[in-house]
């Protein structure tokens, strides 16, 4: 599926230790420009672990991430974003109190100065801008000045996934993204994965859904304890075999 | 079943109910977003009516009136400080220590013979060091929450300021500290507190800022959902011990305001001022929890809390019935805004 570019993101044995708990033990990934590649592998296999590296939240205790084949150190998400890295997280980093569009742009408020000395946030705008983009995604809700905790579950996921590629995104990494939502909706955030892969966005999807998983994904690749266990193409394997890897299983 | 209420696009939650019903919630949540915002005005309106009603001769005075803003001024900036704080779901015990050691900062400083600006910013300077002490033991000690951090600096600071003074009142503050806490400006035909004053631009400064600067909406962000701002790449740390800075010169500025209307600095001042200003924050409708609260509900709190005290006072009624009052208005706001938002969130 993919081309023979330079991978988008790469991590070169990777390993992750928390005090005596190993995490994560010599992973590898690649991630090519316009793939989508699904993780699999039970609770505790390391695929959170995994992607809160790539996403700059957590150090590395051993390995290296390359970034479009440059060695990268994040020290912190904002480091990660820099370089285009967004992560839509399982638990929905939102904060409820606030509205649509300042989740969206939280961290990341366009300011102007006023007379020229005071930078001060554009409410107004970044309103529209929120808007603009919600558009784009065919995501509807009444207003954006909504506050995020009146929303369903499935119109923060939504916005959580609207903020990840509000700016100029490389790699997206979405944890889960559709474990919360309507039947109807899932095929929504799925149809957009595949959109972002148009725009040459690279896509990491964890997911337990096989229909996920063969749905929108390029290749597949399986953790099992902390450590790689299988990878494949999609259409070199089934879903039999991705479910067999999950537990830990592998033909002969 | 419940995935029928989780649909990304709201026409399918216009599915489920009629359009009719929808009109009335959202009328309805209109009513409650109203409460929510300015119900504690609607108090404050209330408890000058009835104040109005037992005190006509007296209560509209622009004397009393004005008596009223000078004796909630010092409660009110170091309520400003304490909300800050509270926004981000911390709590600070210490303001009230502070607030004696920036006071009795200016009145040692003042007693020493040094030029009146320095008596000025001194304490102002001095809460702010204890702000920024209060808020990196909380982010560089981790300690597990800033009630402890604070009480600890409650007995410092107290303890400091028996250290510097002797443990016996100082007094004799320059004429612009004074001026600060007792003078009026004239204005048209009425004197109006200087103190006030410095109260309004308190809270006018400190509005815009929460409201238009990025670290004012990371501050909300924060006591929203702090797991969320760290991962949006806000500094959580720096913002925090920001935060905690301000809140200790709002503090000092405080004590500078009290010593000013005293004329002195005595070490046992603003013992127990901390749960005032809290009082007046939760009464004007900020949340323990973070996220929550307006500078005018805060505004509105303390004008509560002074309204209470000035009524029961012209009518004579003992200090101690005072506390029982305001303990009892503390329990009731804080009930009835829990009933009204779970009636709000029923209505989702």
């Amino acid at each position: 599926m993919h081309s023979d570019d330079t991978p988008l993101i790469e991590a070169r044995g990777i390993s992750k230790y928390f005090g005596a708990v190993t995490a994560l033990e010599g992973v590898d990934l690649r991630l090519f420009p316009g793939e989508v590649l699904g993780v699999v592998g039970d609770n505790g296999a390391g695929k959170s672990t995994l992607m809160k590296v790539l996403s700059g939240m957590h150090a590395p205790s051993r390995g290296q991430i390359l970034v479009s084949g440059k060695p990268v150190q994040f020290r912190s998400p904002r480091d990660a974003r820099a370089l285009g890295i967004e992560m839509v997280y399982q638990d929905l980093a939102l904060a409820g109190n606030m509205r649509i569009d300042e989740n969206i742009f939280l961290g990341r408020e366009q300011t102007h100065r006023l007379f020229g000395l005071f930078p001060i946030i554009d409410h107004k705008a970044s309103a529209q801008q929120a808007q603009t983009h919600l558009d784009n995604l065919k995501i509807h809700v009444k207003s954006v000045a909504q506050r995020v905790e009146d929303l369903s579950g499935g119109q923060r996921q939504a916005v959580a996934i609207a903020r990840a590629t509000a700016f100029h995104a490389r790699v997206v990494i979405m944890d889960e993204p559709t474990a919360a939502l309507a039947i109807k909706e899932v095929r929504k955030v799925l149809d957009l994965i595949k959109d972002l892969k148009k725009l040459g966005i690279g896509v990491i999807l964890i997911s337990h859904r096989m229909d996920d998983i063969f749905y929108a994904c390029d290749r597949v690749m399986a953790l099992f304890h902390g450590h790689n266990f299988a990878e494949s193409t999609l259409i070199e394997t089934d879903r039999n075999e991705v479910i067999g890897w999950i537990m830990g299983n592998r033909k002969a | 079943m419940s995935e029928r209420d989780q649909s990304v696009g709201a026409e399918r939650i216009y599915d489920a109910e009629g359009a009719n019903l929808a009109s009335i919630k959202a009328r309805l949540s209109t009513i409650t977003y109203l409460l929510d915002r300015y119900g504690v005005l609607l108090l404050v309106v209330g408890m000058a009516a009835v104040s109005f009603f037992l005190e006509p001769e007296v209560f509209l005075t622009w004397r009393n009136v004005s008596n009223i803003f000078r004796q909630i001024s010092f409660n009110a900036v170091l309520a400003l400080g304490v909300f800050l704080v509270i926004v981000t779901a911390g709590i600070d015990l210490s303001v009230g220590s502070t607030l004696a050691l920036a006071m009795m900062t200016a009145a040692v400083l003042a007693r020493d013979g040094y030029p009146w600006p320095l008596v000025i910013l001194a304490p102002i300077i001095t809460g702010g060091l204890v702000g920024t002490v209060n808020g990196l033991g909380l982010t560089w000690l981790h300690l597990p929450h800033p009630f402890i951090m604070t009480l600890g600096t409650l007995n410092i600071a107290r303890g400091l300021t028996n250290l510097i003074s002797g443990g016996v009142p100082i007094s004799g503050l320059p004429e612009p500290v004074r001026w600060l806490g007792a003078g009026n400006l004239r204005l048209a035909n009425i004197d109006f507190p200087v103190s006030f004053a410095v109260v309004l631009i308190c809270y006018i400064l400190v509005s815009l800022f929460l409201t238009y600067t990025r670290t004012g909406r990371h501050i909300y962000a924060i006591g929203g959902n702090p797991q969320a701002a760290r991962v949006s790449g806000i500094n959580v740390d720096r913002t925090l011990v920001l935060v905690y800075t301000m809140c200790g010169m709002l503090a000092g500025l405080s004590g500078l305001l009290l010593a000013g209307r005293t004329n002195s600095g005595f070490p046992n001042a603003g013992v127990g001022q901390e749960l005032d200003a809290i009082s007046a924050v939760i009464i004007g409708g900020a949340s323990f929890f973070g996220g929550r609260g307006t500078v005018l509900g805060v505004f509105a709190g303390a004008l509560v809390i002074g309204l209470m005290r000035n009524i029961l006072n012209l009518r004579n009624v003992p200090v101690f019935w005072q506390q029982v009052l305001i303990g009892v208005v503390i329990i009731v706001v804080v009930a009835l805004d829990v009933l009204r938002r779970r009636g709000s969130s029923s209505l989702r």
